[in-house]
């Protein structure tokens, strides 16, 4: 019993780390069909700016606050010098622009902060074990899924409830109709655009104690979060919320069920998914 | 109030609208006729910026608005009812509507209150989702909500297809409303008698220019016009 609420747990832990990244990459799909692949490599970015807010400030939540931020920094640097750039230059460019750009970020963060494999250590508030449900779990762990369960709740809050929500909602629809109701729907696209790559540095900061830190952590993690966003159906909170959790549960459980299947598992899920409900489980357009 | 001059526009590559002259003046209704393919619709969108006008001038009480961003047009005061109607599917029909007063001064003429007096029938679906109405509900959503766009000109691409006789009338009697009260619209319709009995002015279009343009009482007598260019 106690092995299947930790492996449960474990599994919620990583669909949290998978909801954060992909959240913002399916929104931006689904507002401005334009496919980010360096998604990842700030994830990877927000971890190694954690390590040295870490190394600055000497706490932990120096890292979990300045991540999110320099990434959103980078992310307007990204955007202005070279995705606006790219807005109609058609899928594949994007796919080739962003693809290279995984490289670039990966030499970036080598050269700044070298090959080892880094890490910050967990907040002092949070070191330990927890008892939940009978078992002893790692409470920074738990601290992680209520993290994640905290912007899912911010978020679902933020598109049903406001008005920027709405006129999110009403981009992904329909960009063409948004328009002519008078919304700036590039504008609408960088603010997203910000706060996806901010939670991505997030993602980034708050994995870094409980993952290494290195170069590669970016592009283990892309693959994952795009099977995410193919499955929860393009553009859709609902959507990356679903696909977290089944991708979350499936390689945490494949791993230790039945290894020799567990890398098949998520393509799997991914070819039913995309053979029954082509548009995924709960596309944004109808 | 709209004036096109020398309008080149298309999709990409393919150019539909080859020298189009148009003039809508305020406070009339002009009508835009023509067969499918004409080039109608097209005209519509290169008004609202969805399409770029690769010669030519739109102009707007004198301000020429070819080139400017979609969303700026809106803001000019230009309100667009499309062909597609686009409501919003995964917006509420309140939703829908709350979008298009975001915009709206204090002292606006149009409130979501007016607009829900003028279509009552959208009253009693607010809280359902924009993919859960009738066309004829679709498009009555789609004029309120262009409405609350407080315009100075109206554009209206093909309101009656696609609907009931009973609905079609309704519009007409909304749309005569509209027109009673000064509202500068262009309308583009298949429905010939619809459009000649709502409009002052008509243009024909075909082959991607103006062809003819008079009065609606002049097209409703010119059987030859009809003939040649409506094939009515």
């Amino acid at each position: 019993m106690n092995f299947w609420i930790v492996q449960a747990l474990n599994g919620l832990q990583l669909s949290m780390l998978l909801f954060l990244l992909s959240i913002g990459l399916t929104v931006i799909f689904g507002l401005m069909h334009f496919v980010n692949l360096a998604h990842g490599a700030l994830y990877a970015l927000g971890a190694y700016v954690g390590v040295s807010a870490f190394a600055l400030t000497g706490m932990y939540w120096g890292a979990f606050l300045l991540a999110p931020i320099a990434v959103a920094l980078a992310g307007v640097v990204l955007y202005l010098g070279l995705i606006r750039r790219m807005r109609k230059a058609g899928p594949m460019n994007q796919v080739l622009v962003t693809f290279g750009l995984i490289f670039v970020l990966l030499d970036i963060t080598r050269i700044i902060w070298g090959d080892l494999a880094l890490s910050i250590p967990e907040p002092q508030l949070f070191t330990g074990r927890s008892e939940v449900l009978g078992v002893a779990y790692p409470t920074y762990r738990l601290f992680i899924i209520g993290l994640g369960l905290t912007v899912m709740a911010g978020l679902w809050l933020l598109l049903s409830r406001t008005q920027i929500g709405a006129m999110i909602r009403a981009g992904v629809d329909n960009d063409q109709m948004a328009a002519c109701l008078g919304i700036n729907v590039e504008r609408l696209f960088f603010i997203v655009f910000c706060i996806g790559c901010a939670l991505a540095g997030l993602a980034g900061a708050v994995a870094a104690p409980v993952l290494s830190v290195t170069p590669s952590m970016g592009t283990q993690l892309l693959i994952p979060v795009l099977i995410v966003v193919v499955i929860g159906g393009l553009g859709s909170l609902k959507g990356a919320i679903a696909g977290s959790l089944l991708v979350g549960f499936i390689q945490t459980f494949g791993a230790v069920l039945a290894p020799q299947l567990a890398s098949v598992a998520i393509y799997a899920l991914l070819a039913a998914v995309l053979i029954f409900r082509p548009a995924g489980l709960f596309p944004a357009k109808a | 109030m709209l004036e096109i001059d020398d309008l080149h526009t298309g999709y990409g590559e393919t150019q539909v609208i080859y020298g189009l002259n148009l003039r809508a003046s305020a406070g009339r209704v002009l009508a835009i006729l023509g067969r499918n393919g004409a080039g109608k619709t097209t005209t519509m969108k290169a008004i609202m910026g969805l399409l770029p006008a690769t010669r030519g001038s739109i102009r707007i009480e004198g301000k020429d608005i070819a080139g400017e961003r979609t969303f700026d047009i809106a803001r000019r005061g230009i309100a667009y009812v499309p062909e597609t109607r686009d409501i919003f599917p995964s917006l509420t029909v309140k939703e829908n509507l709350q979008l298009a007063t975001r915009l709206a001064p204090a002292n606006a003429e149009w409130t979501l209150e007016r607009v829900l007096d003028f279509f009552p029938n959208l009253s009693r679906r607010l809280s359902n989702g924009g993919n859960e109405l009738s066309g004829g509900e679709q498009q009555m959503l789609s004029i309120a909500r262009a409405l609350l766009m407080n315009p100075r000109l109206l554009l209206l691409d093909e309101p009656t297809e696609g609907l009931a006789p009973i609905i079609v009338r309704q519009i007409h009697e909304k749309l005569s409303e509209l027109k009673a009260a000064g509202m500068t619209m262009v309308l583009v319709e298949q429905n010939f008698g619809f459009a000649t009995e709502l409009a002052d002015d008509v243009h024909v279009i075909g082959r991607g220019e103006t062809v003819w343009k008079g009065s609606s009482a002049d097209i409703v007598a010119d059987k030859a016009v009809q003939k040649k260019w409506l094939g009515v």
